[in-house]
């Protein structure tokens, strides 16, 4: 600790005059900003001050109505839009999202708390060149193996979380609008910000009326919206609870459903792994983005002859993490988005202590206001533990041990997720048989969390079924 | 004695199971007729606990099944249709009573049917490169999707096309690696039952397609609500029961496969079996895989390898 005030830093607080967030923001629908038909409004406030950042505009079901409505009367042109004409305006959206990425960094890291080195470096490049990537589709759809001239399937009904709120933007609206579909889409309640000033960018490039139409608003929208007949596409990120209950409300109905959902995600460590490189992958797994990641590594499975080893090293680093002001640029560990999903981290974590799992928090001070979660890992984790079985979705590392490869990877597949894994060993052969019997739909060998606007990503089982991301990502948004 | 004179032998028709061929645990059978109503045979009217039997042999074969290589599995299905080239006579007879066709169309239905076999033994290497490749990743990875089987599939035999139409929807499942809980049409279940009989002296793994004949909303019900059950064909389920199967089936989050809507007059399946048949019904039963490998840079300034 003698260490740690050595290296005390200077606060180095990104600018946040650089973003301009009005009092008040309305529905975009059909290419204007209006209020929700019933006058009704919400407020969203920065996380890690409880500051009211904006009041917005709360959709209901006749605003979602209005809003396929303006979708189902754009399809028609955009999807005769010869694919080149799309692209362009694609490229349009990615080039403007490059120039304002401070600005959008800033104002994501203000409505989801999560740190702007992870905001300026992580979410804003992958975002643009998400776009930049489908833009290139639009026009070679011919060549993507969907047989000749595949045709979009019409409205699709987007809901996306609050973890990455305008990356799930992009991945959502970058292949819908590639393929020639029309999209409304519904931001999560907690982070409606970064949508909004999309569709401000939508109307910089000169998108046409009623193509992208925003609805910020609670889960009843989110409903009215993948329940509304006119929508032919249903797309969804977020939990599994709300993921089966989709997938029950499309049944019988041609709408075409892609679910990306919760994760456990295994995260092995051999013996022979370089442990210091294993764990700063560990930290990422699980640490990055507060935990708040559906395909994080949030079990930790280490071999047993090296477990404390690991195990020492692990808090070590923890113990160096800097939590606090999220738009400081060295800050690593931002705010908890809401305080509904802090009390699920903190009631999944007493349920951990509780059940006989042995609790470690990091040593930091948690500011006075806002939301916040030490960094936490237990250890005397059975599989039976219900912090081995659920996901908690924030800074929770579940430890548990093993002592064959075989016995490493019956573990790691004993879940009901199957989103993501990870595999830390210095030999190759090893990587490719372990990665080809984990039941995941995503396997990072000695890296954890790296994303790609050309790499598919998502799950097996209850992890939800299609695949984002890639030439793979195209097929949800055609009717083949 | 004369041919006319001798008293032809019965065949019991039985279900195939775990590679054998059981009768249904209940003991229930029902009668089986032709087109004009002229009784065929008793066939087993499997039950509940035969569907569970029917998932717990199909779990135990997929380890097996997927981790064959797809050139193994290729040369299995071939050997089907091999075998059932030699059994033409009987499945055109099966056929022709079961769907009311003269010889000449059955054994058109049939061809059909073994040339199906055919082009799915020729998929079973192909597939991975179609739907899988390398990714251009902006780092340095070698990022690489591969598809997987995903698991056990329950799958309802289409209502009308006996043969044709089973042959359709089974092979593309299993080609993949997948293992399969098939139940077959309920009033034509005796081409289905037969080709267990193929199926067993074919080198297919037992477990690794499980023949249930009986009531198709009784057995689909528990097989849509079943934990051990990743993916559902429900293209011989009509609207409603598609539907009720659906909303089961999203309990564990089932893949499933809806079916084209059923004929107005129900006296067809609206599918069009003889047609050629893409590859939809490959990739349906499929998850992607994707690994990331970091890669280094040889000889580089600042390596890493």
């Amino acid at each position: 600790m003698t260490m740690a005030s050595a290296f005390e830093y200077a606060p180095a607080p990104e600018s946040r005059a650089v973003v301009d967030i009005a009092p008040s923001y309305g529905l975009f629908i059909d290419g204007e900003f209006t209020e929700a038909a019933d006058g009704k409004v919400f407020k969203t406030v920065s996380p890690s001050s409880e500051e009211v950042l904006s009041e917005v505009a709360r959709a209901g079901a006749a605003d979602v109505d209005r809003a396929v409505k303006a979708a189902r009367k754009a399809f028609e042109k955009w999807s005769a839009l010869p694919g080149s004409e799309r692209a362009k305006y694609l490229f349009r959206i990615a080039r403007i999202i490059q120039e304002r990425s401070r600005e959008l960094a800033v104002l994501e890291t203000l409505d989801n708390g999560k740190p702007i080195k992870e905001t300026r470096d992580a979410d804003l490049p992958l975002v643009a060149a998400h776009f930049f990537y489908y833009a290139g589709w639009a026009d070679k759809l011919d060549h993507a193996g969907y047989g000749a001239n595949p045709r979009p399937l019409g409205v699709a009904g987007q809901v996306i979380p609050w973890n990455f709120p305008l990356l799930m933007l992009a991945w959502k609206i970058a292949p819908a609008l590639a393929t020639g579909n029309t999209v409304v889409l519904k931001p999560a309640e907690t982070t409606p910000l970064s949508a909004l000033f999309f569709a401000d960018i939508c109307r910089r490039a000169g998108l046409p009326k009623g193509v992208v139409n925003i609805l910020t608003g609670y889960g009843d929208a989110g409903e009215a919206l993948v329940t509304h007949p006119d929508v032919n596409k249903v797309a969804f990120t977020g939990s599994t609870a709300v993921g089966k209950a989709i997938a029950r409300s499309v049944a019988g109905t041609d709408k075409k459903v892609t679910l990306e959902l919760g994760g456990k995600g295994a995260n092995i460590v051999f013996d022979d792994a370089p442990i210091d490189q294993a764990v700063e992958g560990i930290v990422t797994g699980i640490f990055f983005n507060q935990g708040q990641v559906c395909c994080a590594g949030s079990r930790l499975l280490v071999q047993e002859s090296v477990q404390d080893e690991v195990l020492d090293a692990l808090k070590r680093r923890l113990s160096t993490l800097r939590l606090g002001d999220p738009l400081d640029k060295n800050t690593d560990i931002g705010a908890i988005n809401s305080a509904e999903q802090l009390a699920r981290i903190t009631a999944l974590v007493e349920t951990g202590e509780a059940e006989g799992a042995e609790r470690w928090s990091a040593p930091c001070e948690l500011p006075s206001s806002g939301y916040w979660f030490a960094p936490t890992l237990f250890t005397n984790v059975t599989q039976a533990h219900t912090v081995a079985r659920d996901e908690i979705f924030g800074p929770v590392l579940s430890v548990l041990s093993f002592r064959t490869p075989d016995e490493a990877v019956a573990k790691a597949n004993n879940s009901q997720y199957g989103l993501s894994a990870g595999i830390w060993t210095e030999k190759g052969s090893r990587i490719l048989a372990v990665a080809n019997k984990l039941r995941a739909g995503v396997v990072w060998a000695n890296t954890f969390n790296k994303f790609d606007p050309t790499s598919p990503f998502g799950g097996y089982k209850e992890s939800g079924f299609g695949r984002e991301g890639g030439r793979h990502g195209l097929e949800a948004y055609l009717d083949v | 004695m004369s041919e006319q004179n001798r008293l032809s032998v019965y065949k019991t028709y039985k279900l195939y199971v775990g590679g054998k061929f059981p009768r249904s645990e209940s003991g229930r059978v029902y009668e089986v007729t032709d087109s004009k109503g002229q009784w065929l045979a008793n066939a087993p009217k499997s039950s509940r606990k035969d569907a569970r039997d029917a998932v717990v042999a199909a779990r135990k074969a997929f380890g097996g099944w997927s981790g064959a290589t797809a050139y193994n599995r290729g040369q299995v299905l071939y050997r089907v249709a091999e075998m059932l080239e030699g059994r033409k006579d009987q499945f055109v007879r099966e056929v022709a009573a079961s769907e009311g066709l003269s010889k000449s169309k059955a054994a058109a239905v049939v061809d059909a049917a073994i040339d199906r076999w055919v082009w799915y033994a020729g998929w079973t290497d192909k597939i991975g490169q179609i739907a899988g490749g390398a990714n251009p990743v902006a780092g340095p990875y070698l990022n690489l999707s591969t598809p997987e089987p995903t698991g056990v599939v329950a799958v309802l035999a289409p209502q009308k096309s006996s043969f044709l139409g089973l042959v359709s929807v089974i092979a593309p499942v299993i080609a993949t690696g997948n293992t399969a809980v098939v139940i077959a049409s309920a009033d034509a279940p005796l081409p289905a039952l037969s080709l267990g009989e193929v199926l067993a002296t074919s080198d297919v793994p037992g477990g690794v397609v499980n023949i249930l004949s009986g009531a198709t909303a009784e057995l689909a019900a528990p097989l849509a609500a079943h934990q051990d059950v990743n993916a559902i064909d429900l293209t011989g389920a009509d609207t409603a029961l598609a539907k009720e199967l659906e909303i089961a089936a999203a309990d564990n989050l089932k893949r499933v496969l809806r079916p084209q809507p059923v004929d107005a007059d129900g006296t067809s399946d609206s599918e069009d079996w003889p047609a050629s048949p893409g590859t939809h019904r490959l990739t349906a039963f499929l998850e992607t895989k994707t690994v990331w490998h970091p890669t280094g840079a040889l000889g580089a300034a600042g390596s890493s390898y």
